[in-house]
Order: C-alpha cells, then structure tokens, then sequence
C-alpha cells in the first residue's frame, strides 16, 4: 500500500507573531475565511503579551485615531469574551484620580474631550472616592470614572484566540518557527522564509510587535518600532482591596511623553488570582534586561501613596517587558504600499492588548478587500517616511 | 538531667525545637501537618519541599503571613499562626 503524503495548500495569510495582536489578526482573518498560518520564534505571548498587563483603557486617551480604535476594540473585546471567554475579561471600569488641583483640572478637560468622542467619563468628587475604592487615600483632589475600562488576561487571551483559530477556522501554528526571509515576485511579497523552510503565502502580516521594525528592514522597508521599558511589581494575593484599574492623572502625560528618560506612575489593579499589580514606568534604554531595584522602590512608593494598605503587602516578584514604540504613539496597521503583498499590526506600545481586538478585525477587512470599520490614514506604514 | 528544650508559640501550644530547626520541622515533629488553609478551596497545608521553592508551607510569623515555615528558623521569642487563606483577611 502506497501512503501520499497530502501537501497542504498554501495558506492565504502568513502572521508572523503569536502575541495578542496575531492571535487577534488569525482569529479575524480565520473567521472571514481566510487560510491562516501563524508564526512565531518562541511559544505564544513569548513575546510583550506575556511580559505586560491587560488593561482595556479608553481612560488614558485623548480624543483621537486612537481612542478611536481603542472604543471599537472595547466592544470587540467584550463580544470576544461572551462569545469564546475564559481570558479572564473583567468590565470592572476605571478610575483616575488626581492628587492636585491642577491635575484634577487637566483630567476635567481631558474628559470633556472623551466625551465628545463617545467616552464615557464621570467626574467623581473626593468624598465619593471611597464609595469606588475603599482603601484610597484620603487627600486626593478628585478623580473620574471610566465605565468603558475593562481588563483581560493577555496570554490566556492570545491562547484561546489562536485555539480558536485552529479549532473553528482551520489555521495551522507554527511556534519555534522564526521568519528570516520574504519571498518575493517582483515587488510583491508571497510568502516567509522560516529556519523550518518557506511557507509561500498571498499575503503576510507583520505582528511581531517591538521586533516589527526588524521583519519590515526583510521587506526592506523602514518602520521606527523601538522597545519603550516597563517593569510590574507583583504582590503576594491578598482579598479584594482594588475594585477597578486605578491610576494617577499623571499617568496620561507619561504615556504621551517623547523623551527617552525614566518616566514612573503609579497604576494598580487586583486580578482574579489574588495578586495586585503595580506599574508602571515607562523609559527607552533598548534591550536592557537589569531591573533596577530603585525603579521598583519608586513604583511600590506610589502604590502606597494611591493606597496606604498596601504597606502591609509584600511585593513578591517584578518582570519587565518591551513596548513596541513608534515616534507618534500610534501603531502600525495596514498594507505597506513599498512592499506589495504586506501587512503591518505592530508598533501599539503600552496599548497593544487593548488595541489587539481592534487591530484584528481591521487587518482582516482590509486582507478581504472590505472597508475598515476605522480609518487607518493615521496608522499607515510609509508615515514616516 | 538535660534542661528541657526550648519552645515557641504556635497558636498557644508550646512546640519545642532543637537550635537551628526550622519552624516546620519543629511543627512536623510534634506531630502537626498542616498550618494553613488554601485561598481557593480551603484546603489543608503544610511542609511539601522542605526547602523553600513550593510555597506550600506558609504560616503567619510573628504577625507577617506568607512566611515558609520550611525556611524561618525557630526561635523562642517567635511568634507561629494558622494562616487562613491569604493570610490578609483582615485587611479588606
Ligand atoms: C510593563 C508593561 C505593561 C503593559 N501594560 C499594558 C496594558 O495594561 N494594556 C495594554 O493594552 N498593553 C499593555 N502593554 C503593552 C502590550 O503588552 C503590548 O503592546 C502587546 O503585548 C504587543 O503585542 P504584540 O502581539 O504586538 O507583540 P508581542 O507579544 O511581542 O508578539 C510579537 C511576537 O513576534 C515574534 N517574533 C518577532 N520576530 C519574529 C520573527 N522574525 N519570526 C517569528 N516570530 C517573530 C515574537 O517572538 C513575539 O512572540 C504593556 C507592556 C509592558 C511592557
Ligand atoms: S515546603 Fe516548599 S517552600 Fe516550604
């Protein structure tokens, strides 16, 4: 008896990257019925994804293309979990709160803008602090209430998406697999050259988050993605101390800071297994791997300012992890018209789990020929020149 | 006759202990096997590793839950609780 091997048929999409944002662009392209191979050097959320957080947050962007985004990606988020779930998705809402009356003035006015971009955001005074947050200081100048702010465990969250993927909509994962070519015809990129061989392909996106830039320099085409550092400190567990994801006003300036320079504020949540995390810290120093233990003594320190309880509860281990940072804040989505037959999701920063959803179901409109749901004129590729 | 053994104080019983053993061995050797529950299932605990890499042994030392009972070494003066769950229920 002769056995034929059967050759599978090329895929119509090779994702290179197994992070959140692949998982979501091969959950979306998978699901408009699209042949879908992902790839990835290392396992799932070896990459960002398993070194972050997972908030939602509409709360810490200002009126425009990306809190766009980010509201479609809210609600995709929240269908994603009534439909697959078991990501941990919480709609626990956000709050920020300022320590100062200039800052709580800047917070009013950040969301006087939100609203007007369908946010929705609810000056909360300080003497119904408590009422949110129990455990909260109690000198603070005010805060606002985000009910749109949500949470999800990223790395469960990328699993069950590419599960998905596999089980319902046929796509094939390939991890231990690293891109280390395209193949081309002409200009057009067809297909991946892998240490496992070429997987040719009618498209390819490029979801290889903080390393996108160097997949693009493949394609021969530029993309500034630069790793921006954070670190996360993790508590032993402790009972519900934390109710929503709550953070300084100050959070949102360091966020949209340029300078490369170390830049902390205090952010902290609970999770479903007990522990509370505190970020975060934001500075671009490439790849550096130490973790400076001054750095977490700050971010502990403005944890317990935010929260005096929390000076009873050990912080039990600390991670750091990469944004993938471009210049303007912004991702990259979208074909590359410098190398036909590309695609980009990468570049999302600190925002990357958030946007993932939305990043997903737009690269998969745009793969299918179909408008967007956004406009991705702010996100293209050839941008920066 | 020898002085009798030193002891510590585990919640009011007096556990007797050889200079240098760990809390744990002093509660195992007389007879203890669990000292802390589970956040979850309210399951019993107590020595697993023995040497401080599982986590299973927590117990509350002098006022400060999350200690390794396999670790801490006993000592008159300390102070040894049950821990319940995370051990901070008392902070919520
Ligand atoms: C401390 C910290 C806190 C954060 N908190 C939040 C938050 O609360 N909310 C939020 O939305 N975001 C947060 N982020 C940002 C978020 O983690 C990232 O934006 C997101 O994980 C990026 O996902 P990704 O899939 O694009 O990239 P990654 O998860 O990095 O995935 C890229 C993958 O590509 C693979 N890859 C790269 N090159 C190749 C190649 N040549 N061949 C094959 N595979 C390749 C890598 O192995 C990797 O697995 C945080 C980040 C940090 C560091
Ligand atoms: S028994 Fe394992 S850490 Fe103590």
């Amino acid at each position: 008896m002769c056995h034929i091997a059967p050759v599978p048929a090329a895929p119509d999409v090779v994702v290179i990257g197994a992070g959140v944002v692949g998982a979501a662009c091969a959950w979306h392209a998978a699901r408009a019925g699209l042949r879908v191979t992902v790839v990835d050097r290392g396992p799932v959320a070896s990459g960002t994804t398993g070194a972050g957080e997972g908030n939602i947050l509409v709360s810490d962007k200002p009126a425009g293309p990306e809190l766009e985004l980010a509201l479609l990606s809210a609600r995709l988020w929240s269908d994603l979990a009534a439909e697959l779930g078991g990501f941990e998705h919480h709609d626990k809402g956000g709050l920020v709160v300022a320590a100062s009356e200039s800052a709580h003035q800047n917070l009013l006015d950040t969301g006087l803008g939100q609203q007007a971009a369908g946010v929705t955001a609810t000056p909360v005074a300080p003497d119904d602090l408590p009422g949110y947050e129990p455990h909260l200081a109690g000198d603070l100048a005010g805060g606002m209430y985000y009910p749109q702010d949500a949470q999800v465990q990223p790395m469960l969250a990328a699993a069950r998406m590419l599960a998905d993927a596999r089980g319902h909509g046929g796509a094939e994962l390939r991890t231990g697999v690293q891109v280390t070519g395209l193949l081309r015809d002409g200009e057009r990129v067809v297909g991946v050259d892998t240490t496992s061989g070429s997987i040719p392909a009618a498209a390819v996106v490029n979801a290889a988050g903080t390393w996108g830039g160097q997949v693009a320099e493949l394609a021969g085409v530029h993309l500034p993605v630069l790793p921006r550092r954070g670190f996360v400190l993790v508590t032993e567990p402790v009972p519900v101390l934390v109710r929503h994801k709550v953070y300084a006003a100050e959070y949102v300036s360091d966020v949209a800071s340029a300078d490369a320079g170390l830049h902390t504020s205090p952010v902290v949540e609970g999770t479903d297994a007990g522990p509370i995390l505190i970020g975060s810290s934001r500075e671009r120093v490439g790849f550096d791997r130490s973790m400076p233990a001054e750095i977490l003594r700050t971010l502990a320190a403005a944890a317990v300012r935010l929260f005096p309880v929390l000076a009873r509860v050990n912080v039990i281990r600390a991670y750091r992890g990469f944004r993938p940072y471009c210049p303007d804040h912004l991702p990259v989505i979208g074909p590359d018209p410098r190398a036909p037959g590309l695609w980009h999701a990468c570049g999302h920063e600190g925002a990357g789990v958030c946007l993932a959803a939305a990043t997903g179901h737009v690269i998969a409109a745009s793969l299918a020929g179909r408008s967007t749901e956004v406009d991705l004129v702010p996100f293209r590729p050839e941008r920066f020149g | 006759m020898s002085p009798p053994p030193p002891t510590f104080d585990f919640d009011g019983q007096a556990i007797p202990f050889r200079p240098g053993q760990s809390v744990g061995a002093a509660l195992l050797a007389a007879g203890i096997r669990s000292w802390r529950t589970t956040r979850v299932g309210g399951r019993p605990r107590g020595m697993f590793c023995g040497i401080g890499v599982c986590f299973d042994c927590l117990v509350i030392v002098d006022g400060q839950p999350n200690q390794r009972a396999c670790l801490v070494p006993a000592r008159a003066e300390t102070d040894v609780r049950r821990q319940e769950g995370s051990g901070h229920g008392n902070l919520s």
